[in-house]
């Protein structure tokens, strides 16, 4: 790649003074309150080199991009962006000086055709009428770059496969003739396979010399996409460097502060009496007559792609959608047809995979999420006692080591591996003995990730039954006991976790039988091959 | 190696050109079924009696054009069909600006009593600055022509003012558009009743009386055919006229349309213009489909919502100088309870309150099928309290069928 600045690439005397800049952030400061997000935070991004900027939530990733796209006057600090100083004021300068966000929650007028959400705020007008064929041809141009021409312009967005909106929102960028583009968490809701299409389109944008700086969690996304990185820790800068030199490890190291020996340390736990039955579960779609045995102390890992029925199977059980066929046996005895409350009475808790929507009530306070699902405790003479909550909430809060400024806190103040934290400690705190976890780990950072497996595993040690659904397979392979496969609704046969690899799991998992493949490639150990990225891979050749 | 994978259904496909017109389909067909069940219906009442005392005592059916030549239902009559669209007509002006206010994602509850302000000031402005000779025999000279259109700007004018404010309020103190036009819709009432003082403003009369009235004569019915010299009536257009064979006999007379009708009717396409190819059009879609997206995107989104809630003022205020000119007196308790009517005919057009879709066509749609429900039951003897629990069932009707349909296409 000729814009890549790697070493040797460069001619001797532009590398002896120093490889071309297109961004650079020097002594970024920020506070907010007695809060102090940014110290001194400095960030240098080439022209079309892809950045992956890594931290645990938290570290200040999200501050440094807002004040990068002017949502935010930093205290102190300066930007260079090309040469020339660049102090956007707001968001709209910012695009108009060619500095685009993509957001991790996408920013789509649903109701708003392709072509309007690209070019909304800047459309081409005449006398007011927005001229439709300009527009037309602008957008077709912007798809076609990204090599998706097949995206109607006109088509709602609404109508789109989320994959396809975010290749919209990749398409507004550069519409906005971005030079530097910001994805901020941009696979958290994509399937593997648009994952892969982002990263070949990520891989189009730094070849046509754009800037891209990538935040991620996913260390082997970073690794399959990213030239440089920097990490962030606490409001500083604690490193950059070459991705293709640096090993996961130490950037994990820079990330944490601490050395992660072992992210998915086992605990030692005994696995008792049966504890969850399903007996040929079917609901209305999917699951297909989904049979399983679950017992106590035992975890169990549930992987599949998404769109495989593994949600639609935890939701049948807890009885938030109908069942159709089948059974549901809690400790044996029969609760199909049951709804929430009754299972909750019987032990079985539920953490939705949907945290802002569905799992936290995003209005309330730590200590009213957190006793939700179980108040009875609280009540004095007929009324809550809020010191009572609150109290309890403390000792939850200091058990799971949740970060907050106290139990009164709002939830949307947490960060989202703490907002997780604290839909987990709802489960402990109805005191439930089954606990049905749908992707408890997504999209947080590694950090409260780590913190979450021992949780799970200790759980396990006081003889909770774990039914844990997760599409990231290291964790999977890691802390589980036993291992089922979902494909289109089917549920395969548990088996224990050593007798699964990632390549048999795939296998089940886009639909071959059962039966483990033949592992055809030993080379492929569990991080990059939980998450397939070979199109990116060649891309950047 | 692990499988490899495929993108599934990346491809996103223009919509169909027809998806808008299918949109409207749904009100338009339920307007169609309540003029034809209702048509019938008329049939039921005893002095008609006809087609359907026929079919249930198993008599033998006579012709059909038997009984037109007799009585046919006067609800049917092209003279009511077209009395009705005059009837629409401040429902269905106020409907076109709440269109833009729901789509955008917002509501104004105020509009009953802003119609009502406005009627009153432009009345008001009339009996202020009419000359004392003029009485009850209207305007006359010079004043004829500009006092009128004085009255209409003030009138749009109070209309537009209320609505900035509402717009101002909403954005400057962020509060929910529900409790701003709530504030609004009490205190627009209220100011109504001071300014007429607790009275109906009685005003000589004046073109803006005329204009609201059937003057327009689309066709004349006569009832003998004179020229043929023969009987049966003759279909008298502007330019010529046709005689035909037979015709109800209580169809006749002249069949009218007022100028507020045609107006309307102009203000509908040049709404729906702008809602779909004016860069503001566009941008009131995006409010209301993603607030925080238009925002990002550059969309003045504070400026969009003052300039839209005082847009539908401005129709609210010409809504409220019709109804003066249609009841004839400036009535400070006008359109109570009409904020629902209006809300209720864009909802029932497709519109959604939670933003980013909605239709002026369809909003006339669903004026004009309140309309029709209303007069029906006026047509069928039904007390008053039955038109508003007809009205009650067929609004949950309408959005709950529509709700059917955008689940089945989804």
């Amino acid at each position: 790649m000729a814009s890549d600045a790697s070493q040797g690439a460069i001619p001797p005397a532009v590398a002896a003074a120093a490889p071309p800049v297109r961004l650079r952030m020097t002594g970024i400061d920020k506070s907010f309150g007695s809060t102090r997000a940014l110290v001194g935070v400095d960030l240098e991004v080439r022209p079309g080199e892809v950045h992956a900027l890594v931290g645990e939530n938290g570290a200040g990733k999200s501050t440094l991009m807002k004040i990068l796209s002017g949502a935010l006057q930093p205290d102190a600090g300066h930007m260079v962006l090309d040469g020339a100083a660049y102090a956007p004021r707001g968001p709209l300068e910012a695009r108009a000086a060619g500095v685009a966000m993509i957001y991790q929650e996408l920013s789509l007028a649903p109701d708003l055709s392709v072509e309007e959400n690209v070019l909304l705020g800047v459309e081409p007008t005449a006398l007011g009428f927005v001229r439709r064929r300009a527009m037309r041809a602008q957008v077709e141009q912007a798809l076609a770059l990204l090599h998706h021409g097949d995206i109607h312009p006109a088509a709602r967005v609404r109508d789109l496969s989320i994959g396809a909106q975010q290749l919209v929102e990749v398409a507004r960028a550069l519409a906005a003739k971005a030079r530097v583009v910001v994805m901020d968490e941009p696979t958290s809701s994509l399937t593997q396979a648009d994952t892969e299409v982002l990263f070949e389109v990520i891989g189009r944008l730094r070849n046509s010399g754009v800037s891209v700086i990538y935040i991620s969690h996913f260390l082997e996304e970073v690794r399959a996409v990213a030239d440089r990185f920097s990490v962030l820790r606490d409001g500083q800068s604690v490193g950059s460097g070459e991705v293709a030199t640096t090993p996961t490890a130490e950037i994990i190291r820079l990330m944490v502060g601490r050395e992660l020996a072992d992210v998915y340390r086992r605990m030692p736990h005994a696995i008792g009496e049966p504890v969850l039955d399903l007996v040929a579960l079917s609901g209305r779609k999917m699951p297909r007559g989904a049979s399983l045995q679950l017992r106590r102390g035992e975890i169990l890992g549930i992987a599949g792609l998404i769109g495989s029925g593994r949600t639609e199977l935890v939701r049948a059980v807890f009885g938030l959608d109908p069942v159709a066929s089948g059974q549901v046996r809690v400790a044996g005895v029969s609760t199909t047809g049951f709804g929430p409350p009754r299972m909750l009475g019987r032990g079985v808790g539920l953490l939705s995979e949907d945290r802002k929507s569905e799992g936290l009530a995003a209005n309330l306070t730590v200590a009213d999420n957190l006793t939700l699902s179980r108040l009875r405790p609280y009540v004095r003479w007929g009324l809550l006692s809020r010191g009572a909550i609150r109290q309890a909430t403390g000792e939850w809060i200091r058990r799971l080591g949740i970060r907050t400024q106290g139990p009164d806190q709002p939830i949307t103040g947490l960060s989202g591996g703490n907002q997780q934290k604290v839909a987990l400690a709802r489960l402990l705190h109805q005191e439930a003995e089954v606990l049905l976890l749908d992707e408890p780990t997504r999209g947080i950072d590694v950090g409260s990730k780590a913190d979450i497996y021992a949780l799970i595993g200790e759980l396990a040690a006081q003889g909770k039954a774990i039914f844990w659904i997760s599409s990231y397979l290291p964790e999977l392979l890691g802390v589980c006991d036993a291992l089922a496969v979902m494909h289109r609704g089917l549920l395969s046969p548990k088996r224990p976790v050593g007798e699964w690899t990632p390549e048999a799991i795939m296998h089940v998992a886009t639909g071959g039988d059962a039966d483990p493949a033949p592992a055809a490639d030993a080379a492929g150990n569990p991080i990059s091959a939980a998450r397939p990225s070979a199109g990116a891979k060649e891309t950047r050749a | 190696m692990t499988p490899e994978v495929r993108p599934e259904r990346l491809v996103g496909d223009a919509p169909p050109v027809s998806r808008r017109l299918v949109g409207l389909l749904g009100p338009l067909l339920g307007l169609l079924v309540i003029i034809v069940a209702g048509g019938m219906a008329e049939y039921l009442k005893p002095p008609l009696g006809g087609l359907f005392s026929d079919l249930l005592h198993g008599r033998p059916i006579q012709a059909f054009s038997d009984y037109f030549s007799g009585g046919a239902p006067n609800y049917w009559g092209p003279q009511n069909q077209c009395m009705i669209l005059t009837q629409t007509v401040m429902v269905a002006i106020g409907a076109i600006g709440m269109t833009m206010i729901i789509i955008s994602g917002g509501i104004d509850l105020s509009v009953g009593s802003v119609i009502a302000l406005a009627a009153v000031a432009a009345a008001w402005v009339v009996r202020l600055l009419a000359p004392s000779s003029a009485a009850a025999a209207g305007l006359t000279g010079d004043s004829a022509l500009w006092l009128p259109l004085l009255a209409l700007a003030v009138g749009m004018a109070v209309g537009t003012a209320a609505g900035a404010t509402n717009g101002l309020l909403i954005t400057r103190l962020k509060l929910a558009p529900f409790i701003i036009t709530l504030g609004m819709m009490s205190f627009a009432r209220g100011t109504a009743k001071w300014v007429a003082n607790l009275e109906r403003i009685a005003t000589p009369s004046n073109w803006i009386m005329a204009f609201t009235e059937q003057r327009i004569t689309l066709v004349d019915i006569l009832p003998v055919n004179q020229a043929a010299g023969r009987p049966g009536p003759v279909f008298a257009f502007p330019l010529f006229s046709v005689p035909v064979s037979w015709w109800p006999g209580n169809w006749t007379g002249p069949v009218q349309t007022s100028w507020a009708v045609l107006l309307t009717i102009v203000l509908a396409v040049g709404a729906a213009v702008v809602l779909a190819r004016v860069r503001f059009g566009r941008h009131i879609f995006a409010i209301g489909s993603n607030e925080a997206t238009a925002r990002l995107c550059g969309v003045q989104v504070e400026r969009t919502k003052v300039w839209i809630y005082s847009l539908a003022g401005a129709l609210f205020g010409l809504a409220g100088v019709t109804d003066y000119g249609r009841l004839t007196v400036g009535d400070p308790t006008t359109a109570i309870g009409k904020e629902l009517d209006i809300i209720a005919a864009v909802v029932i057009g497709g519109g959604s309150l939670s933003g980013g879709s909605g239709s002026v066509f369809g909003a006339l749609i669903g004026a004009l099928l309140m309309a029709h429900l209303r007069n029906l039951c006026s047509h069928l003897d039904l007390p008053n309290f039955v038109q508003e629990m007809v009205v009650g069932v067929v609004i949950v009707v309408a959005v709950w069928l529509d709700s059917l349909r955008q689940k089945k296409k989804a």
